[in-house]
């Protein structure tokens, strides 16, 4: 790639988007055009749909879009973690046949990692998979996935060799979601919707070709997947930037968002509300109690270092300094504010924290939060397994003894 | 300090002559180096990491603030150069024996007489009030009470009708005094017209400038039980090896750096003028008071039988953190200050 200077990305991209951007075309068709133009991920390899940019460029691109109101390429769920970790580790015939599609929007896909008896330990997966003649024989369960249900392709992680040490026994593969030996189930919350699935393989059929990687080398390839999951939250598809624009795309866009939300609905209640605390506070007039005046205000004290924390983790990485402690930090400090929200609605609440649905105050709202926020210490990693984390490699104390060494026959498992 | 004036006038000397430290945040035109809040907060930082015993939160927190937020024109000219130098400790005397930070309680009263005012009552938790120069006195015209008639005056310590008491306090590393007044002559420090204003100003900046203190001295506690926790072997590995330790360590880690999110925050808030900069000093003051204490007491409890000695300096740091969390009012005090200031 030769030198490019932001002004000339400004001007090639302005002119790119005069001469093709139309917001009623459909979305799939302009999609199309741009992942072969590269304009969508201009940060990606020329070879692969990309122009080969730098981050930084690519966010004059993105700029440049979000001002004509052009729609992106679909980036939502587990689409992105699939596209990286192909372009990383995948086999050229692979990225021909999957990315364009995942960029169009057409492929949607699903990550099979976690096992009932491997969440926290995920290497410990013991769903297995084993070479008949042109294909990869596929048997076992998986668990927490979401789209599974609506999901043509699926990131998955099977053991291989049950003779190799935890680690070195899996391989990593492009499964078809929508086969005979696929059996797909919702997984109802203790809240009562049911955003995940689990997820039954019998004798479910891969072909050779999809293997991601070399055989025994699936752990590697995970890391990559989940060093872009940890990076991109946890792949929750943004909010639509059509906004309430007209054309036949913008229309497409909203639908495609609004689908992808769905599960998601109980998010923002998993994570407390601390925005509703003073509003609630004033409307039962539990304002008034010095008591709850104490436990509000220590609430959102933790709420605000929370927040002013991750700040200072954005704001070290856009100065492109490397981050301190507080980038290790946002997922333990996001449990500590949602359990603490929890605590603090109750107290406010009362009695009436017995209710539930349209009994419950705020429409249901107060009821969800209570029994959402039980998940946040649990998903994407345990608080018990971030203290782990932060312990070793950010206080760079001991790493815990192992018991899961030697042939993964022989490991003890659930 | 083991000894009586509680500090080591030579490195006073040298943190005001080499590095210029007591004026950092006094415009250049008094004698400073011409900085603002968030300098100063970053120099009260590494004072409390180092847990450092010298008259700097009374001379250069207290007393230039007070001095810069109220002093007219002439009296800024004539008393923050000798305190940017070093050359002169002031401290500013807000509470009184019963301890109360609302400046609403105020006590002192300060009369008005042919050359100025005569001060009477009593003021108590001095910080280096048994050193200083220079006070700075909150106190109220006669006969009022409540915000009203709120004002600040300077005298010299050794001015006739002072009798100023070193009190005997658990936190050695930052020493206070109770200072009597018997009709001792003061001069008004601005104008009575400002009130309470200056006054909440000073302190306000002061829990900022506290809060940070006690985020350096949290820092290094904790980096002191993170060493210990890999050093100290039982049961065959390191404590810093089981997971009771490396949780409480990260734990410990989480509560700091979230802490002095708040105090780096506010500081910034108040170098700006964020109208909400007040608020947020009640916010970082808290934050702080209990991330310090707990840290510190985490701290002696990794440390085991060897923290809760005397040898073991983990104590200093513990006692400076319990007095840290009361002075400039405890944190159930800024809590329900926040939530006023809130406006809930």
């Amino acid at each position: 790639m030769s030198k490019i200077s932001e002004a000339e990305v400004r001007a090639e991209v302005r002119q790119w988007l005069a001469a093709n951007w139309d917001p009623d075309m459909s979305l799939v068709q302009w999609r199309g055009k741009l992942a072969d133009s590269g304009w969508g991920m201009p940060q990606w390899p020329q070879a692969w749909y990309g122009r080969g940019l730098s981050h930084a460029l690519a966010r004059v691109v993105e700029e440049e879009f979000a001002n004509v109101g052009a729609v992106g390429v679909a980036k939502s769920g587990v689409r992105m973690l699939a596209a990286a970790t192909l372009l990383e580790h995948g086999s050229d015939l692979q990225k021909k046949q999957l990315l364009r599609r995942i960029l169009t929007g057409e492929d949607t896909w699903c990550q099979f990692f976690s096992e009932p008896g491997s969440g926290s330990d995920l290497a410990g997966a013991t769903t297995r998979a084993d070479l008949k003649g042109d294909f990869w024989i596929i048997n076992g369960q998986k668990v927490w996935t979401t789209s599974a249900h609506h999901a043509d392709h699926g990131l998955l992680l099977a053991r291989t060799d049950w003779d190799a040490p935890k680690h070195e026994g899996l391989s990593y593969f492009v499964i078809d979601v929508k086969q005979p030996g696929v059996d797909v189930q919702q997984l109802k919350q203790m809240n009562g919707h049911a955003s995940f699935n689990q997820v039954f393989f019998t004798d479910a059929k891969v072909p050779k070709e999809n293997l991601v990687g070399r055989v025994g080398e699936g752990w590697k390839v995970a890391v990559t997947t989940l060093a872009h999951e940890r990076r991109g939250a946890d792949g929750l598809p943004a909010p639509a930037k059509s906004g309430t624009r007209v054309g036949k795309i913008h229309a497409e866009e909203r639908a495609e968002t609004e689908k992808a939300n769905q599960p998601y609905k109980w998010y923002p209640q998993r994570a407390g509300r601390v925005d509703l605390i003073i509003d609630r506070a004033t409307e039962t007039g539990a304002h008034k109690d010095p008591y709850l005046r104490q436990e509000i205000a220590k609430l959102m004290i933790l709420a605000k270092s929370a927040e002013w924390t991750a700040r200072r983790a954005r704001a070290a990485q856009q100065q492109g300094r490397p981050q301190g402690p507080e980038g290790s930090l946002g997922k333990l400090a996001a449990s500590h504010v949602a359990r603490a929200c929890s605590r603090v609605h109750t107290l406010i609440t009362g009695t009436q924290a017995m209710l539930t649905g349209r009994e419950s105050p705020r429409e249901g709202i107060i009821a969800e939060i209570l029994v959402s926020v039980p998940a946040v210490s649990i998903a994407g990693g345990t608080d018990e397994i971030q203290r782990n984390i932060i312990a070793e490699r950010v206080l760079d104390l001991p790493k815990e003894p192992r018991f899961d060494t030697g042939p993964f026959r022989n490991v003890r498992k659930n | 300090m083991a000894t009586a004036e509680g500090y080591d006038p030579a490195v006073w000397r040298q943190l005001s002559e080499d590095l210029a430290l007591p004026g950092i945040h006094v415009p250049e035109q008094y004698g400073g180096a011409g900085f603002g809040m968030v300098e100063l907060c970053i120099v009260t930082e590494e004072l409390g990491r180092a847990l450092l015993c010298a008259p700097y939160f009374s001379t250069a927190v207290l007393a230039a603030n007070a001095i810069m937020n109220s002093g007219t024109e002439t009296q800024k000219s004539a008393l923050l150069p000798d305190i940017a130098e070093g050359a002169r400790l002031a401290t500013l005397a807000v509470t009184e024996p019963d301890g109360n930070w609302d400046p609403t309680g105020i006590a002192v009263v300060a009369t008005p007489d042919a050359d100025g005012y005569r001060l009477n009552g009593a003021k108590s938790y001095v910080v280096d009030g048994h050193v200083a120069d220079l006070l700075i006195v909150a106190a109220r015209a006669p006969k009022t009470s409540g915000g009203e008639g709120l004002a600040l005056f300077t005298l010299d310590a050794n001015t006739g009708g002072v009798k100023r008491r070193l009190l005997e306090s658990m936190d050695p590393t930052r020493k206070i005094a109770r200072i009597d007044f018997h009709s001792a002559h003061a001069k008004l420090l601005g104008s009575l017209e400002d009130g309470a204003k200056p006054i909440l100003r000073t302190l306000d900046q002061a829990a900022i400038a506290l809060a940070n203190e006690m985020m350096g001295g949290a820092q290094a506690l904790l980096e002191s039980a993170v060493k210990y926790a890999k050093l100290r072997v039982q049961f065959g590995r390191t404590i810093g090896s089981f997971q009771a330790v490396k949780h409480k360590l990260a734990d410990m880690l989480l509560e700091v750096e979230l802490a002095k999110s708040a105090a780096y925050y506010a500081a910034q808030a108040a170098a700006a003028e964020d109208p909400e900069w007040p608020a947020l000093a009640s916010l970082a003051k808290a934050a702080a008071s209990e991330t310090y204490l707990h840290t510190a007491a985490e701290c002696i409890q990794i440390h085991g039988g060897i923290g809760f000695t005397w040898d073991n300096d983990t104590h200093l740091w513990f006692k400076r953190a319990k007095s840290s969390e009361v002075f400039l009012g405890q944190p159930s005090y800024h809590r329900e200050l926040l939530m006023q200031r809130w406006g809930v």
